[in-house]
C-alpha cells in the first residue's frame, strides 16, 4: 500500500515537466524541490532527533558556497603572507565537496552544540548560521561579500563515451533535482528504519532511558547531524548551480523558517511529511501571488505558520495517517461488536 | 592618542550597554519566568522606535512624552500577545511556543514593513548638534539622555522586583509555579504581567536607541540576537547579571568593531553565546542549573 502510494507519487511528480510548459511555474516547481531536499534533512534532526536546529541554512549555504567556489576557482590572502589559489573545476566535483564540506561542519557544530538542549540548542545553532552569514559578508577577497558570486556554471553530467550532458534547460534541472530527493528521500528512509534510527528515537521519546539501554548518546547525535548537513549541503550545491548567483543572503533566518515550517506543517518524523508541507509552503507563494502584496504574503505566512501549530500540532501526514487507521480500527470494532464479541476500549 | 580612542570606546560602551541592559531584562524576566523562548522581543523593540516616530514626527508631539507612550503601547502589545498566543499554548512544549513566535515575528515585522515601507526613518531631537566635549572623549547630549532613561528604567523594573508584591509573586512564579500557584498566587496573571512587563522593556529600548541610529523594520532582527546573548552570559531569571551582561557585550562590540573590523561588530553577540555555552553554560552568574 505505502510502495504504490510512493511509486504513484514519484510517477506523478516525474509527468510534470511533459505537461507543464510554464518557466516560472517550473523555476517555483525546482527551488521548491532544492528547498524540500533542505526540510527532509532538517527532518532527520527534528522529527527523528527532536533536535530543533534553527541554523540548518547554514549548511546549506556552506554546501553553495563551496560548491561555487570549487568550480569558479579563487585566489585569495591568508595571514602570514600565504596565497591559495584555486583553478576552476568541473561543477560535479563542486557538489561532492559541498557535501564533504557541509557533512565536516555538522561534525563540528554537532559536537559543540550538543552539550546543551532544548532552547540552548536552538540558540547556539542559530549564533553559528549568523556567524557565517557575517564570514561570508565581510570575507569580500573569497567570497565577494555583498557583489555576490555569479556566473556559477551550471552542473554537468559526464556521460561515458558521450563527453558531457551540461545541465541548462528547466527540464534538465528539474529531472536533477528529482533525482537528488529521491536518493535523499531513500536514504532517510533507509537510516531511520536501521538499527540507529531507532537509537535516534530511543533518545527522543526518553534520552535517561536510552542511555541506560547503552545508547551513546553523542556519537548518535553526532552522525545524525553530519548526514543531515551532508544531505542540506548537496541541496545548497543544486541551488548555487540552478540559480547561478550566491549572495550572503542565501544564510538569512527565514530561510531556516521555510525549511522548519515545511517540516513541521508536513508532519516531523514522517518521511512524507516535509515532501507534502514542502510542495504546499513552496507553492504558497506562487498562489498568493497574483492576490496580495508580497508584504502581505509574508504576514500571510507567519498567520498559517501559527494556525498549524494551533489546528494540526503534529501536521498534516500524521493527522491523515491516525484519521485513517482510526476509520479502519472503527469499522473493525463496529464488526466485531457486530458478530457479539465484547468490544475492548 | 591610543588611550584617548580607548577612553572613547568605553564612553560609547556605557551607552549602547545602558539599552543593551534594558533589552536583556525584559527577555530574562520572559525567558525565565515563563520558559518561552520570545522571538517578537525584536520586534517589540521595532515597534518602539516606531511609536517614537510616530509621536514625535507624525504627530508632532513632545519627544520626552514619546518614551513613556512608546512604554505604555509596548506593555499593550506584549499584553495583547500573552493572552491571544501563549495562553492557549500553556502546556505545549518549547518548540511549539517558540515556532508560533516565530510566525508571531514574521506576521508583525512584515506588518511594520507594510504600513511604513522599507525606507529608514529618522526622529528629530530637541538635543543640540554640538557634542559635550569632556577632555579626549566627546558624547553627544542624545546619547547621555538615552543613558541616564535606560539608569532611571534599570532601576524601577529592580524595585518593581524585588520590593513590590507582583514582584515577589513573580520571583516565587519562577523558583516553582506549582508552589507559587497553591499559595494562592495567580500565576496566569503573574504570566500576562511578565510578558508585558519585557515587552514594554524592549519597546523603552527601541524608542530610545531608535533616534540614535534610523529605524527600519528589521532592525528588531539583531537586537532580538543580543537580547539573547546578554541573557545566556547572564544566566536564565537573573536580572543583575542581564544589566552586567549587557555591558560586556557593549564592551564587546565596541572593540571588536574597534581593534578588528567593524564588519565583525555584530558577530561579537553571536561569538559570545556559542563560547559561554560551549565553556560555562550555567551562564556567567548563574547559580541554577541549566543543562538538561
Amino acid at each position: 500500500m505505502r510502495i504504490v502510494v510512493t511509486i504513484l507519487a514519484v510517477a506523478a511528480l516525474a509527468s510534470v515537466p511533459l505537461w507543464l510548459r510554464d518557466p516560472y511555474l517550473l523555476n517555483a516547481l525546482i527551488t521548491t524541490g532544492i528547498f524540500v531536499i533542505g526540510a527532509m534533512s532538517l527532518n532527520l534532526l527534528l522529527g527523528f532527533t527532536g533536535q530543533l536546529s534553527l541554523g540548518h541554512i547554514a549548511f546549506f549555504g556552506i554546501g553553495a558556497y563551496v560548491s561555487a567556489l570549487t568550480s569558479l576557482g579563487f585566489d585569495v590572502g591568508l595571514p602570514g603572507g600565504f596565497r591559495v589559489v584555486h583553478e576552476p573545476w568541473p561543477p560535479i566535483i563542486g557538489l561532492v565537496f559541498a557535501i564533504l564540506a557541509a557533512g565536516l561542519c555538522g561534525y563540528f557544530v554537532g559536537l559543540l552544540s550538543f552539550r546543551v538542549r532544548g532552547a540552548y540548542f536552538v540558540i547556539v545553532t542559530i549564533s553559528f548560521a549568523e556567524v557565517v552569514r557575517l564570514v561570508a559578508l565581510n570575507w569580500v577577497e573569497l567570497t565577494q561579500g555583498p557583489l555576490a558570486l555569479t556566473n556559477i556554471p551550471s552542473i554537468a553530467l559526464p556521460l561515458p563515451g558521450f563527453g558531457e550532458l551540461t545541465l541548462r534547460t528547466k527540464m534538465q534541472n528539474y529531472y536533477l533535482v528529482l533525482v537528488v530527493a529521491l536518493i535523499a528521500y531513500l536514504l532517510i528512509a533507509r537510516l531511520v528504519r536501521s538499527h540507529f534510527g531507532r537509537a535516534m528515537r530511543g533518545l527522543m521519546e526518553n534520552e535517561t532511558l536510552a542511555v541506560s539501554v547503552g545508547i551513546d548518546v553523542t556519537r548518535t547525535l553526532t552522525l545524525a547531524a553530519v548526514i543531515s548537513a551532508a544531505i542540506a549541503g548537496a541541496a545548497g550545491s543544486l541551488y548555487a548551480h540552478y540559480i547561478r548567483i550566491i549572495d550572503p543572503e542565501v544564510f538569512a533566518f527565514i530561510n531556516t523558517v521555510t525549511m522548519v515550517i515545511m517540516v513541521i506543517s508536513g508532519g516531523k518524523g514522517s518521511l512524507a511529511g516535509p515532501v507534502v508541507g514542502g510542495l504546499i509552503f513552496g507553492l504558497l507563494p506562487v498562489a498568493l501571488r497574483p492576490v496580495m502584496a508580497p508584504e502581505a504574503q509574508w504576514i500571510a505566512y507567519g498567520g498559517v505558520l501559527m494556525a498549524i501549530l494551533f489546528v494540526l500540532p503534529r501536521g498534516i501526514v500524521p493527522s491523515l495517517a491516525q484519521r485513517l487507521t482510526k476509520r479502519r480500527s472503527s469499522t473493525a470494532a463496529l464488526a466485531l461488536t457486530e458478530t457479539g464479541i465484547e468490544e475492548r476500549a | 592618542m591610543a588611550l584617548s580612542e580607548f577612553l572613547q570606546h568605553l564612553v560609547n560602551m556605557l551607552v549602547l550597554g545602558g539599552t543593551y541592559a534594558l533589552l536583556g531584562i525584559g527577555l530574562t524576566l520572559i525567558f525565565g519566568i515563563m520558559n518561552v523562548v520570545n522571538f517578537t522581543h525584536g520586534v517589540l523593540y521595532t515597534f518602539g522606535a516606531y511609536i517614537m516616530f510616530i509621536v514625535v514626527q507624525q504627530l508632532g508631539l513632545n519627544f520626552f512624552l514619546a518614551l513613556p507612550v512608546a512604554v505604555l503601547a509596548g506593555w499593550l502589545l506584549g499584553a495583547a500577545i500573552e493572552l491571544t498566543l501563549l495562553r492557549p499554548l500553556r502546556g505545549s512544549d518549547i518548540d511549539t511556543t517558540m515556532l508560533v513566535m516565530i510566525g508571531a515575528w514574521i506576521a508583525m515585522q512584515s506588518g511594520t514593513l507594510w504600513i511604513w515601507g522599507g525606507v529608514a526613518k529618522s526622529v528629530t531631537t530637541p538635543f543640540p548638534e554640538a557634542p559635550l566635549v569632556l577632555g579626549p572623549v566627546s558624547v553627544s547630549w542624545l546619547r547621555l539622555f538615552v543613558l541616564a532613561a535606560a539608569a532611571l528604567l534599570i532601576v524601577v523594573t529592580y524595585l518593581l522586583i524585588n520590593k513590590t508584591s507582583l514582584g515577589r509573586a513573580m520571583r516565587a512564579t519562577f523558583q516553582d509555579h506549582d508552589t507559587a500557584s497553591l499559595m494562592g498566587v495567580n500565576v496566569d496573571m503573574i504570566y500576562t504581567s511578565t510578558f508585558a512587563i519585557g515587552s514594554s522593556l524592549a519597546a523603552a529600548a527601541g524608542a530610545l536607541l531608535g533616534p540614535v541610529y534610523v529605524i527600519f523594520p528589521q532592525m528588531g532582527d539583531l537586537a532580538a540576537v543580543k537580547a539573547f546573548a546578554i541573557v545566556i552570559l547572564g544566566g536564565l531569571g537573573n536580572i543583575t547579571g542581564a544589566v552586567i551582561g549587557g555591558f560586556i557585550l557593549a564592551l564587546a562590540e565596541e572593540l571588536g568593531a574597534g581593534y578588528v573590523s567593524s564588519g565583525y561588530r555584530d558577530a561579537m553577540g553571536f561569538l559570545i553565546i556559542i563560547a559561554v555555552l560551549i565553556f560555562k553554560p550555567t551562564g556567567l552568574f548563574a547559580r541554577a542549573e541549566r543543562v538538561g
